[in-house]
């Protein structure tokens, strides 16, 4: 047992640490630690700044252009990057497709896609999700019908992230309705999102912003050589994309960023006529949160390091699960402390007219952009599997009930 | 970073195991807790054959060259079968005071004589008016001649009823709240105005009350540095934090492996309550909480060789708040998710609960931590 980071670990989150410092855009920066996420083109331009230093594919192995990173080192990564504030990599090209073209892609596939994907050329969304098919995800209705050298998709996608920027959308759909189980029928389909047939509408959050989508498929025809792995196997790949390891799960960098925020905020404002950090139940709250941060990042570190032990053969650890759920508990505690001490200035909502009406104001900003995380960040608890689902999965996988 | 035990430490563990499951079974431990001692000096005897007694002390001592993780390891062991010797007493918090501060001739007496196991140990600080503040201290030590003369009260002192010896602290400077003048002794059970009075704790464990009027002790029974006290009870403190906290996680395991099998055989409207998703749900927190109190026993554990104080003493205090609210979580579930059985004294769920909630107030409760936490902020 040796529970200490190595000193070459040590070296290396400072090197993360500075790279980010000197090289994250100053304007990117300001308006992430207002609290505001990124826009389409900060990701974009950040990604692109990260994968030129050879970092934006930070998971995947040399060979396909990325680090070669062990997991901790990618852990030590992600948090740097999310304490910045910078913004995250693009999952969907990174931490989804790319491994998964990894693994079952053919070699034409891996080099149209893969470059591209690490350097944002293509912008991925996930099409998995359909309004019958939430956490029972096997039960997804969308078919996919042999036509010659195609496939032809009929069928409708919902809460797809983003896919209003996206070039490109992996996709599961139904090829084979009489499969003897139902998982045993499903195939995965890249699909350029410039085909016919594809309709895009926008499904508005509680927080105002757009960020998910319907997607309606009506005889969009996909080439075939855009099958990843088998036809009637892409339950395996999608079994694979979900429990691949999900280091970067807890997303705790953002939850320390949410906390220390709120501190900064609370020293700005006053209640009970002192200022709001001086009070003994903010301090407590603050102090219960920097607690169960401490724990989580034990566990994430136990979690990786058997990881590496395990010289990434292993199976999913069901301990994933817990970092899924205890993470977006805090994320979503983290965001409620913020959105607390903002308090009245949480309610107006940052827009145009606010802005142009005002002198810059960033504890009205902040205060507004606090609301709005506090109210996408409900989503954490459903997104990526439900936290009801990863306890179905610790009841089966550790329990054995 | 590797939380794998080495093989030495497997192998350290797997024999502990070993005795627990041959002599420690829950019926056992009822016959041990009846004898007069409050335990089992025969069990004490093997633990003393199997180096567990001088498990942190150097070799020179007669001990078993181990550290901290090694005392993690038999503390969880120790938790799943709750073991009631006065092991914690003796050996982590003497055995630190003894290692951290005693005079070359107090480490050659008093170490290989608690490794043999014929000496057994109490650190006798706190006191009633102090509650959980170490540096609330009002036994006072004044010279005599060559030695001291101690008078004041102390209580709760875990494991106190079975003592040879206590390490009483006394003030010989300052006043009440002050962390200067205070000053750690060895003091012998039968000492002429020492007055014991035993009980049992809540746990099943013994304690006791110590009152101490006009007690002697010579210049030779001093631990550690005069008016220099408060920095060697902190260590002690923070090693019996570490320690109770891997208790904890080992008690906890044992919970929930018993409500886990439970859940599979009590059958309730035709089928294994372990079938319905609102329990099987409350078990995943059971095992989730239980996780994150695992990870931060290790912290306390690593923290504990940390040279940094401020990082060490922050890291302990977030361990304490840790352990305490995964254990109170488990040990209500747990009590819970039994039902009526779960509250009956002759079922080991509530022992494990009791012990849980004992560790919680040795020094200082989730709430307290939290709040010396609350007061870093910034």
């Amino acid at each position: 047992m040796d529970l200490r980071l190595t000193p070459e670990e040590i070296a290396f989150r400072e090197e993360v640490r500075t790279f980010i410092r000197e090289n994250l855009p100053a304007d990117i920066r300001d308006r992430m630690k207002l609290g505001h996420p990124p826009r389409k083109e900060d990701t974009v331009r950040w990604q692109r700044i990260l994968n030129q230093k050879g970092w934006a594919a930070y998971s995947w192995p040399k060979e396909w252009g990325g680090p070669g990173w062990t997991a901790i080192q990618k852990m030590i990564f992600l948090e740097e990057n999310l304490m910045a504030p910078a913004p995250e990599i693009l999952s969907f090209n990174v931490t989804m497709l790319g491994p998964v073209l990894i693994q079952f892609g053919t070699e034409a596939q891996k080099k149209r896609f893969l470059p591209r994907a690490a350097n944002l050329d293509d912008w991925w969304c996930q099409g998995f999700s359909e309004p019958g098919a939430g956490s029972d995800l096997a039960s997804l209705k969308t078919s996919a019908k042999r036509d010659g050298d195609h496939y032809v998709i009929n069928g409708q996608k919902i809460w797809t992230s983003t896919a209003q920027y996206a070039d490109w959308c992996f996709v599961l759909v139904r090829t084979d309705p009489n499969a003897r189980k139902r998982q045993e029928g499903i195939s995965f389909l890249l699909v350029d999102f410039k085909t016919p047939g594809i309709t895009v509408r926008p499904i508005i959050s509680i927080d105002g912003s757009h960020h998910l989508n319907e997607v309606f498929y009506d005889d969009v025809r996909v080439p075939v050589e855009n099958l990843v792995h088998v036809e009637n196997k892409g339950w395996d790949v999608a079994k694979y994309l979900l429990g691949n390891e999900r280091t970067g799960i807890a997303r705790l960098g953002k939850s320390r960023e949410r906390v220390n925020a709120a501190v900064e905020m609370a020293r700005k404002v006053n209640s009970n006529g002192r200022p709001l950090i001086d009070d003994q139940t903010f301090r407590q709250r603050v102090a219960q949160l920097q607690v169960d941060i401490k724990a989580l990042e034990m566990t994430q570190y136990r979690v990786v390091s058997a990881y590496d032990k395990a010289k990434g053969a292993g199976r999913p650890d069901p301990l994933s699960s817990v970092l899924k759920v205890k993470g977006t508990e805090l994320l979503q505690a983290t965001t409620e402390l913020a959105v607390d001490v903002a308090g009245p200035m949480a309610t107006p909502i940052w827009a145009e007219e606010l802005a142009a009406m005002n002198e810059p104001d960033d504890m009205l900003e902040a205060g507004s952009a606090s609301a709005a995380s506090y109210l996408m960040l409900r989503a954490a608890s459903i997104y990526g599997g439900t936290n009801e689902i990863q306890k179905n999965i610790l009841t089966k996988a550790v329990l054995g009930l | 970073m590797d939380f794998e035990p080495s093989d030495d430490q497997r192998l350290l563990l797997e024999s502990v195991s070993r005795l627990l499951a041959d002599t420690y079974s829950f019926a056992q431990r009822k016959g041990y807790m009846a004898q007069p001692a409050g335990y089992s000096p025969e069990i004490w005897g093997k633990f003393a054959e199997l180096g567990l007694l001088g498990l942190p002390f150097p070799e020179e001592y007669g001990g078993f060259g181990g550290g901290p993780q090694e005392v993690m390891l038999v503390m969880q062991a120790f938790g799943r079968a709750i073991v009631v010797e006065p092991f914690l007493s003796t050996v982590v918090l003497c055995g630190t005071a003894i290692q951290a501060a005693g005079s070359a001739d107090q480490k050659n007496t008093l170490l290989p004589a608690i490794a043999e196991g014929s000496l057994k140990m109490a650190f006798a600080h706190g006191e009633r008016q102090a509650r959980y503040d170490l540096n609330d201290l009002i036994t006072s030590a004044r010279r005599d001649g060559s030695g001291w003369v101690l008078d004041g009260a102390k209580t709760v002192v875990a494991h106190g009823e079975a003592a040879d010896k206590f390490i009483v602290s006394a003030r010989t400077a300052g006043d009440r709240y002050d962390r200067d003048g205070m000053t750690l002794f060895v003091v012998d059970a039968n000492a002429e105005g020492m007055a014991r009075r035993g009980y049992v704790s809540r746990d099943d464990s013994r304690a006791a009350d110590l009152s101490l009027s006009n007690v002697r002790v010579d210049e030779a029974d001093v631990l550690g540095p005069i008016g220099g006290g408060y920095a060697i009870i902190e260590r002690v403190v923070e090693a019996g934090i570490a320690a109770t906290a891997a208790e904890a996680v080992g008690a906890m395991e044992a919970m929930n492996e018993m409500t886990l099998e439970y859940s599979k055989t009590r059958v309730q409207f035709g089928q294994p309550i372990g079938s319905y998703q609102v329990v099987q749900h409350r078990l995943a927190d059971m095992f989730m909480t239980q996780e994150q109190g695992r990870s931060m026993a290790m912290l306390a554990t690593m923290s504990l060789e940390n040279p940094d104080a401020e990082e060490r003493a922050r890291n302990l205090a977030m361990a304490k708040v840790g352990v305490g609210q995964s254990a109170r979580y488990v040990s209500q579930s747990a009590v819970q998710m039994h039902g009526g059985i779960g509250m009956t004294e002759e079922y080991a769920v509530g022992h494990y609960f009791r012990r849980c909630m004992v560790i919680e107030r040795l020094w200082g409760d989730p709430a307290y931590w939290l709040q010396k936490l609350a007061d870093e902020v910034e």
